[in-house]
């Protein structure tokens, strides 16, 4: 008798497992770990941008009851190698980064001494009592006056600012301009962000002294890449290394890294013997962790009358902070990948100069480089429609490939793996009612109302990655295990930390075994658990992870199979698996998971040459990246009076290929594009000229809240990708690629009337309010 | 986010509070809601050896009627005067500032009379006790004096209450229902950029405009008030002219938020959009 199937678990939108415990704040994060006997850290940072440490005196601090040490760049440095930077570009020059600073400090917030003590209140009391002489120097804080001849440097020891240039090619660069009937060009800047996890960062650090283990709880996005680099910083072989990222509060990029913190507290906790915590304080996190995006741009289109586009030039000047954290210098050269975004331009030329400054760090931000490379085509692709006179929906179409053309190449040497730009904006469009909103936009024009609709489209890359074009291995590991009860346990080597597999994946593996998604934990983020992975970034973890476990599931189903056989007395390919049961046609008995664990773990009664278990772990190398793509259009009204921004409506059309929960896709969406409402209209990370930080603190760094974000019309389409067997692309960076321009460019649409072509981001009221000042003194 | 160190005290009336500052003097800080207090602490900005925690003390959470005023409790909190429907009645203006300030979770904590001795110059209620023209009794050691609002502030962060004194009570006379308070908000921290509070009197008397956040100190926009004067029908292009006023005398501050200009220009399409809708409603 054929059972029917139950519905799939698969493309239904399930609520996260996660939510209960986060909601009820019964979650464990980093700080809230007490070990017994555990010291806590505090740090002295440096209040200047760039100076000498003549002297430091810390007898004040040692004095203080309860301070345990308090150590500085001269006893730690010797015991921890340099933060690693793991990008592979030409010719860099590097400063060595010590984990505490030695006789020079180079950024608002560069860590310069740590003290340990009983509690939390006495190590600050410690830091503060330590006694640093300061000889300040200049600083640079403009990455473009950091260029110029005579400008401060931010490492004298290198001998100049430019930490490399980098240059991508495609096509024959110099024959489209030759071609060109005009050259249109355009300077476009974008803004520094920080990244801003509500959770900020921290360690607690254990040392075990009899086993000679140490076992780091870090806020990281990245355990597994941590355990392969601490040892090469702190003394410890890898095997005594376990890394644990307890739940984590945002990411966003921010813990995508190595931080000094991570080995200072490892360190530590073995100096000291005994267990270390270290929280950020809100100011360090603003200061002290990774900022995102800062980029100077001067782009060069050539175009033919008809508008189009026959190449794209530009010179990019990347301010990289003054060291390379894990990534910092190759997150720039990531822009010119997907620079010429969803459109056939067939050749380009990106000159990209890294360039130091006094100030933190950039790293990956959320998208890394595609914001970038989106948000910079898709203005160009309407400065160019308004110049050449061209509609900004026929030259985005007339340049898309059509979808029979995937695998599409690109003059940057990528193979966009599937896609149909057409669907996903002609979708948009029909759900932003296009025409009525033309219509609209018309009489609000005629009414003296600075309306404005914006549209952009986006490719991006995800599913990071083929093993070839990531620094340390792009696959990914899971592990899919029975357990004698018939419960199962899933692992998975990427680290979720709010995206939600641990709901994803059990859908995946539930509809796969055939079992209640309520049997299935899935288990995630403690190397001693989770023996391999890659972690959680590039949107890659479902699409790799999540690949591994299919892996995983296909050998367990075979091996249990081979069980079946034996157990029903039938031969092998007689044997089939459906809705959890494993038969054979002319006998009844349908063995269950249960069943076939209890045999399996028990072993009495194997087939020859049988192990026992049934577990099964795999690794699965993608072989491309995945190419997710979509449409989004904003609406916009500009008040004439304040210059402030309303967003009245925002479509967005995203293809993250087949939806395992279309809830978490929207969860996805709906974060990405507030961080994109926040880049496109408000949030700026600002140093004074001397390097000083004034965005230290949620009174100073604007982020977005609940009442900035309007209600979205949400769409999708779907186009598999082939790249993996579940033909899924990834969604957690499209929100935040796709939002950004399409705000931007509808309010520059809004602008038009007046005669403004372009502003750069953030477009805060006062910025819009200056420009309407200016145009209308020159329409007079 | 660990402060340093200080002596904790909690009293339960007004004049052990008052003996307790008598005591210690440029040492202590008087906690209310600690809104303001306790954040500059967390970040050592303020490091007092001593807090005298008020939010104990019997009998400064009220809002009453006092012989035809209004009185307020100097630790009432912005929620229950946002909340409260008898008070929306007779003074309209109190409820709306509160409503424009902070979060729900601000406004359940935090208190008028601590915002108010904290004086920060982008705060809410400056700009409503000036339109009011609102009278601030403080207590001391030599008993309890009376201010005007047109004298309470000093300078930014500076108010007229000496070191050894308590801001107790807040007192408005009623008004009718054409008042406003607009504001634009500094995007981070959700202070004024420039908030303007108007109260337009039933017939005759004078319009009261006040500006908060765009100077070091709270103002009443004197020139607005002017141009007003006279105008039985306030038309718009009357409104309008007044409103240009409206950061005539004062120093526009400048930061990182927003320009001296654009907080003067703010000031004045404030002051015109709170004429417009206190016009509006008489």
């Amino acid at each position: 008798m054929a059972e029917t199937a139950p519905a799939p678990y698969v493309g239904r939108a399930l609520k996260r497992v996660e939510d209960p415990r986060l909601i009820k704040g019964i979650g464990t994060y980093t700080d809230d770990l007490r070990l017994p006997g555990m010291l806590h850290a505090a740090i002295l940072r440096s209040p200047h941008a760039h100076a000498r440490v003549v002297r430091i005196n810390v007898s004040a601090a040692q004095s203080i009851t309860g301070v345990v040490s308090v150590l500085t760049g001269a006893e730690v440095n010797e015991h921890c190698g340099a933060v690693p930077c793991v990008a592979d570009i030409a010719d860099l020059r590097a400063p060595r980064h010590t984990v505490l600073a030695g006789d020079r400090v180079y950024f608002v917030g560069h860590p310069v001494a740590v003290v340990v003590a009983t509690d939390p209140y006495v190590a600050r009391d410690g830091a503060e009592a330590i006694d640093v002489e300061y000889d300040p120097l200049p600083a640079v804080a403009n990455p473009e006056e950091a260029l110029k001849d005579g400008s401060p440097l931010t490492h004298p020891d290198l001998g100049t600012n430019l930490a490399y240039t980098h240059t991508l090619t495609g096509g024959d660069v110099d024959e489209a301009f030759r071609r060109a009937d005009r050259v249109i060009k355009q300077r476009i800047v974008h803004q520094r962000l920080t990244p801003m996890p509500i959770e900020p960062r921290g360690v607690v650090a254990s040392y075990h002294v009899g086993e000679g283990t140490l076992t780091v709880w870090s806020s990281t996005q990245i355990p597994h890449l941590v355990r392969t680099l601490l040892p090469g910083m702190i003394k410890i072989a890898e095997n005594k290394l376990r890394i644990v990222a307890p739940e984590v509060g945002g990411g966003f990029g921010a813990k995508l890294n190595l931080y000094p913190e991570e080995a200072l507290c490892g360190h530590l906790a073995m100096r000291l013997g005994a267990p270390v915590k270290w929280v950020e304080s809100r100011r360090e996190n603003a200061a002290s962790t990774i900022h995102g995006r800062d980029q100077i741009g001067d782009y060069e289109v050539a175009v033919r009358h008809d508008g189009t586009i026959l190449g794209l030039k530009a010179r990019t000047i990347a301010d990289l902070g003054s060291y390379l954290q894990l990534l910092t210098p190759a997150i720039p050269t990531l822009t010119g990948l997907v620079l010429t975004g969803c459109y056939r331009i067939p050749a380009i030329r990106l000159d990209v100069l890294g360039v130091y400054t006094n100030k933190m760090s950039t790293d990956a931000y959320r998208g890394a480089g595609r914001p970038e490379a989106t948000y910079l085509i898709e203005r160009l692709m309407d400065i160019v429609a308004r110049e050449v006179g061209v509609d900004r929906i026929e030259i985005r179409l007339k340049h898309f490939p059509e979808p029979t053309e995937f695998p599409f190449h690109t003059a940057s040497d990528l193979k966009y793996d599937s896609g149909n730009y057409q669907g996903a904006l002609s979708k948009a469009r029909q759900l932003a009612n296009w025409e009525a909103l033309m219509t609209e936009r018309a009489a609000a024009r005629a009414a003296g109302r600075l309306l404005g609709v914006g549209v952009s489209t986006y490719v991006e890359i995800c599913a990071m990655g083929p093993s070839k074009a990531m620094p340390a291995g792009g696959w990914e590991w899971g592990c899919v295990r029975i357990e004698m009860s018939g419960k199962v346990t899933v692992i998975t080597g990427a680290t979720p930390h709010g995206q939600g597999q641990e709901t994803s994946f059990a859908q995946i593996v539930a509809d796969r075994l055939g079992v209640p998604i309520e049997d299935i934990v899935v288990l995630h983020g403690d190397t001693n658990v989770a023996h391999y992975g890659r972690d959680t970034y590039g949107s890659r973890a479902t699409a790799v992870g999540g690949s591994a476990l299919v892996m995983c599931i296909d050998k367990i189903v075979a091996k249990a199979k081979r069980l079946a056989a034996h157990l029903l007395e039938a031969p092998l390919d007689r044997v089939t698996f459906a809705n959890g049961r494993f038969s054979t046609a002319g006998n009844d008995r349908r063995l269950s998971w249960t069943e076939m664990a209890s045999e399996a773990f028990v072993a009495k009664n194997l087939p020859a040459e049988f192990e026992p278990g049934l577990e099964a772990s795999s690794f699965f190398e993608p072989e491309n990246f995945t190419f997710p793509f979509g449409a989004h259009i904003a609406v916009v009204e500009i008040d004439r009076d304040t210059g402030l921004v309303h967003i009245k409506k925002y479509v967005a059309v995203d293809d993250c290929g087949p939806q395992i929960n279309p809830l978490l896709v929207e969860g996805q969406v709906q974060g990405g594009i507030a961080h994109s409402i926040g880049q496109a209209l408000f949030e700026q990370t600002v140093y004074d000229e001397n390097g000083q930080l004034l965005t230290g603190e949620f009174m100073d760094y604007a982020i977005p809240r609940a009442g900035d974000i309007p209600e979205y019309i949400l769409g999708s389409t779907v186009t598999p990708s082939p790249s993996n067997p579940l033909g899924i692309k990834g969604v957690g960076e499209a929100g935040t690629i796709g939002a950004t321009p399409a705000i931007a460019n509808a309010v520059i649409d809004a602008l038009e009337p007046l005669g403004i072509k372009h502003l750069d981001l953030p477009l805060t009221p006062e910025r819009i309010w200056r420009a309407m000042q200016r145009h209308a003194v020159e329409a007079v | 986010m660990y402060p340093a160190s200080f002596e904790y005290f909690r009293p339960s009336t007004i004049d052990e509070a008052v003996a307790l500052l008598a005591q210690h003097g440029d040492d202590a800080k008087v906690l209310a809601g600690g809104h303001s207090l306790i954040p500059a602490m967390k970040l050592r900005l303020a490091r007092p050896k001593v807090i005298i925690d008020i939010g104990r003390v019997a009998n400064l959470n009220y809002i009453r009627d006092a012989d035809g005023q209004i009185a307020i409790g100097a630790m009432t909190p912005h929620g229950e005067i946002e909340a409260s429907a008898w008070l929306r009645e007779r003074c309209p203006l109190l409820a709306e500032t509160a409503s424009h300030i902070g979060d729900v979770q601000v406004r359940n904590r935090g208190t008028i009379g601590g915002s108010l001795a904290h004086a920060d110059p982008a705060a809410d209620w400056p700009a409503a006790i000036l339109a009011l023209d609102a009278e601030l009794e403080i207590a001391g050691p030599r008993g309890r004096r009376t201010v005007g609002a047109g004298k309470f502030f000093v300078d930014l962060l500076e108010t007229t209450i000496r070191p050894d004194e308590i801001l107790c009570e807040i007192r408005v006379r009623p008004t009718p229902r054409s008042v406003a308070y607009e504001k634009t908000e500094q995007k981070a921290s959700g202070f004024a950029l420039a908030g303007v509070a108007v109260v337009i009197p039933e017939r005759d008397g004078a319009v009261c405009v006040a500006v908060t956040g765009v100077a070091a100190k709270p103002y009443r926009a004197t020139a607005v008030e002017r141009a007003l004067a006279g105008h039985r029908i306030l038309a718009s292009d009357i409104i309008a002219a007044a409103a240009a006023h409206a950061a005539d005398a004062s120093d526009a501050l400048g930061d990182i938020h927003a320009s001296p200009e654009y907080r003067a220009h703010l000031a004045q399409v404030n002051t015109r959009r709170a004429l417009t809708r206190a016009v509006a409603r008489r």
